[in-house]
């Protein structure tokens, strides 16, 4: 006790009044976390339609390249498990500011964006890679589902590496404290959401045979 | 610390800076109203707002009315029919039916279940904003490149085809699209406030079954619409892509399949018409247990009626569809699902007809139009039925007969409700009472008005006049009727005037409204009238359903009801004149603060928007600037300035 410095014991308390925050809802859930889980079911909704006119159009081609065409499995298998491994990231950082360990929580809220941004270097690439082999939004219906649905799966990643940013930014400045912990928890659960989303789609875009 | 106090009054995180904007002060006048966070002031910006948006749409309605009086019309083009026709559904369905039922949701909700605030008070300012700014948005086009011409449906490829296919000429569609995913932005954010309010923030004792009946169908409509929106706006990108950006969604030539549209719509769209009609009946379900003086019949049931039709809402959509050639198995199974949905509707009426039953029935003017809901609903319900018949169906498809249909159950039902609602709490809203015999008058006149305008469809319907269609022939046997419409149509305008003559008459000279005039059942009631801007000094504890009722009344051993003296059984019971939850006078409650913030982020979203109508990527740099400026001095500023 005798060591711990003054703002150590400040954050302490802030932990304790943070903790007392939780109990103060009726399903013991707080509003933010539970107002972004009904966010993130209203996604899944939004991300559906995508997926449904994907599994629709992909077997409908009448002219241009054809999915098992132009698909590089290897590739995106590396890029998806750089992705899967940000989640894991994602948790150590939560775990550290809950810890009330800045500097850890800095170095993993990091990773996560950098390996978010290296998913989206490799989508920038495939999707490059895909227009040089002849398929443009425009080419046929196969184009236009899987550019429009992991497109905006790609914005969802994008905003959610600025959020992650954001939240190191505030941690730099010292304006994130232990009892924002859930800040950073509510910025988790979205990334674990897109992270889920595209386990969706790797499965039922790229690995599903026609 | 209690259960009921908002996220936003515990966290205000140590060390915050100011923003960039100088926090709010004013409490009155014009910069209070846009920078308010009070639920209730936010109600009031809805509801007037849809009210412009009624009498907009009410206008164009009567335009087309005036087309269709006689045979061969000329007062419009056959292309300003389309935009009016257009326009008119799409604000009735977007801009006035949804938000009005927001307006009564924000009012209601945190007062029903004992509430000081909703769960994202600054959320709940943004999702107006942006209501507000899709809404002007939309109406721009008119001067600004032509106006939506699709039908509030927009079909594809008719609304899809690129501009310059010249199937819609001009950028209607694109208003269209943009549009609908900006007010469903807003529609999202409201909703995801509703669920989180009512699952979080309910007063000690509100358990869920002792929730008013209003607050349970507000319940549902949200999860409908967190759930329903997000379809129609997936829809909607593809159509946008389709016309600006050559992809092939429903290009029939290209493998595409312009029925996709049609299933993604009518999957957002018939849960659409329960997010309608659900706070309708929320409305009458506690206008009537008041005025029979009885508490509502069946409670449970009708709770869970409310529910299994949102469940059920997802599984019909297709009988929108059944002239489009699904095949029989399809038709058949949609058709069987459509008629279920009738027995949780039917068991809901006669519930309500069970409350009334029996009961000591006053007549005054909220109960007529919750009588007159029950009626109009029944008719428009009965003929529902007649739609999932399928070869009846057929033959229906795209008559008058459909337009009747949702009319009865969207004017008669919706409507009828959102005015009975008006007259109910407008004394509770604004502290003063309307005229109930000018009430009466209006009543009685939209009743007549309404009736006439749309009961003669159903024949029309049937002797095969089409709907959006800009003129008729003469000698095909629909002349008078159509007279008779067009004459209806100007009778329910002359209704709407009265009860703006009615508004107008109260804020002059309105009687003073006390805190409980129709001596009714719910929490609001015991709080003065209007309430103060905490809403309970103390937050209430709740020991029954319909708890405010049982602080004034008990029963003898004959069931006969025994009004309670004055702090009577408990702590804090009142009669009439007394109100609860007033003891203190609010000075150590600590509300939300006012903010800039959700004005500005919500100012992002129509530059953005124009920036995809124009395909200009240069507008969407100032867009992007403004939202990410509101959004981060958002993040940054506390819920509630310390002071």
């Amino acid at each position: 006790m005798s060591e711990a410095t003054l703002p150590e014991l400040a954050e302490a308390v802030e932990h304790e009044i943070g903790l007392h925050q939780h109990a103060a809802t009726n399903t013991g859930t707080t509003n933010t976390k539970l107002g972004m889980w009904v966010f993130l079911s209203s996604e899944c909704l939004f991300f559906g339609g995508f997926i449904s006119a994907y599994l629709l159009y992909r077997d409908r081609n009448v002219s241009g390249p054809k999915p098992r065409e132009v698909y590089d499995i290897p590739f995106t298998s590396v890029t998806s498990f750089i992705l899967l491994m940000s989640s894991l990231t994602m948790v150590l950082a939560l775990a550290a500011i809950q810890r009330g360990d800045h500097r850890r929580f800095r170095i993993w809220i990091l990773a996560t964006a950098l390996f978010g941004s290296v998913f989206i270097g490799g989508q920038i690439y495939e999707f490059t890679e895909f227009y040089r082999e002849g398929l443009a939004l425009s080419t046929n219906v196969f184009g236009s589902s899987f550019f429009v649905l992991t497109g905006l799966h790609g914005a969802h990643v994008t905003a959610g590496i600025v959020w992650l940013l954001t939240l190191w930014g505030m941690s730099m400045q010292n304006r994130l404290h232990v009892q924002d912990s859930e800040r950073v928890e509510i910025g988790g659960l979205y990334w674990h959401f897109v992270d889920v989303v595209w386990i969706v789609i790797f499965t039922v875009v790229y690995l599903i045979p026609t | 610390m209690t259960t009921t106090v908002p996220e936003a009054l515990v966290t205000a995180p140590p060390a915050a800076r100011p923003g960039i904007l100088r926090r709010p002060k004013a409490t009155t006048g014009f910069w209070s109203w846009c920078t308010t966070v009070d639920h209730k002031k936010i109600a009031i910006l809805y509801g007037g707002t849809a009210l412009v948006f009624f009498l907009v749409a009410g206008i164009e309605a009567l335009l087309i009315r005036l087309q269709l009086a006689g045979p061969n019309g000329t007062v419009l083009t056959a292309s300003q029919y389309n935009t009016l026709f257009t326009m008119h559904g799409t604000t009735m369905v977007f801009l006035v039916g949804m938000p009005l039922a927001t307006a009564f949701g924000n009012y209601l909700i945190p007062l029903q279940i004992g509430a000081r605030d909703v769960a994202f008070p600054r959320l709940n300012m943004f999702g107006y904003w942006v209501f507000l700014f899709g809404g002007l948005f939309m109406y721009s086009s008119f001067v600004l490149g032509g106006a939506p011409n699709g039908g509030w449906f927009g079909y594809t490829p008719l609304t899809s085809a690129p501009m310059d296919a010249g199937f819609l000429p001009g950028r209607g569609p694109d208003f269209w699209t943009v549009g609908l995913v900006l007010l469903g932005v807003g529609s999202i954010t409201s909703a995801l406030n509703f669920v989180v309010t009512i699952l979080n923030m309910r007063a000690p004792g509100m358990t869920l079954m002792r929730m008013p009946v209003f607050v349970w169908m507000m319940l549902v409509v949200a999860f409908l619409t967190v759930f329903a929106i997000p379809v129609v706006t997936a829809a909607l990108i593809m159509v946008f892509f389709d016309r600006n950006f050559s992809t092939n969604f429903f290009v029939a030539a290209a493998g595409g399949d312009p029925l996709l549209y049609q299933h993604l719509f009518w999957l957002f769209g018939h849960p659409e018409v329960y997010i309608l009609i659900l706070p309708g009946m929320g409305i009458v379900s506690e206008i009537l247990p008041t005025f029979a003086r009885k508490p509502l019949f069946g409670y449970a049931v009708v709770v869970f009626s409310g529910i299994a039709i949102g469940f059920l809402g997802w599984g019909v959509w297709a009988h929108h569809m059944f002239a489009t050639g699904l095949g029989p198995v399809a038709v058949s199974a949609f058709g069987l699902a459509t008629m279920l949905i009738a027995i949780p509707t039917g068991v809901k009426i006669f519930n309500w007809l069970g409350t009334v039953w029996g009961g000591s029935v006053r007549l005054q003017t909220p109960m007529l139009y919750a009588l007159g809901f029950i009626a109009m609903f029944t008719i428009g319900g009965v003929s529902g039925v007649t739609h999932a018949i399928v070869p009846a169906d057929t033959q229906q498809t795209d008559t008058y007969y459909v337009v009747a249909h949702f009319h009865y159950v969207l004017f008669g039902g919706l409507v009828f409700a959102i005015f009975g609602g008006l007259t109910f709490w407008w004394p509770k809203v604004f502290g003063r009472m309307l005229d109930d015999r000018l009430g009466k008058v209006t009543f009685w006149l939209m009743l007549i008005g309404f009736n006439l305008s749309f009961f003669p469809m159903h024949f029309l319907g049937l002797q095969g006049l089409p709907r959006r269609t800009y003129t008729y022939a003469a000698n095909m046997g629909w002349d008078n009727l159509n007279l008779v419409v067009t004459i209806g149509g100007f009778v329910i305008a002359a209704a709407v005037a009265l009860f703006l003559v009615n508004v107008i008459v109260s804020s002059i000279k309105g009687e003073k409204a006390p805190a409980d005039p129709w001596d009714a059942r719910t929490l609001e009631w015991s709080i003065p009238s209007p309430p103060p801007e905490y809403n309970f000094a103390e937050v209430p504890q709740v020991e029954a359903r319909d708890d405010f009722w049982h602080r004034k009344y008990t029963e003898d051993e004959q069931g006969r009801l025994v009004r309670l003296p004055a702090g009577g059984s408990d702590a804090g019971a009142a009669t009439g004149s007394s109100v609860i939850g007033t003891q203190g006078d609010g000075h150590d409650i600590h509300m939300p603060s006012p903010s800039y913030y959700p004005l500005v982020m919500a100012l992002g979203m129509p530059i953005l928007g124009y920036a995809a109508v124009f395909k200009e990527p240069w507008l969407a740099v100032p867009g992007v600037i403004v939202l990410l400026f509101g959004l981060y001095s958002w993040a940054i500023e506390p819920g509630t300035a310390e002071d």
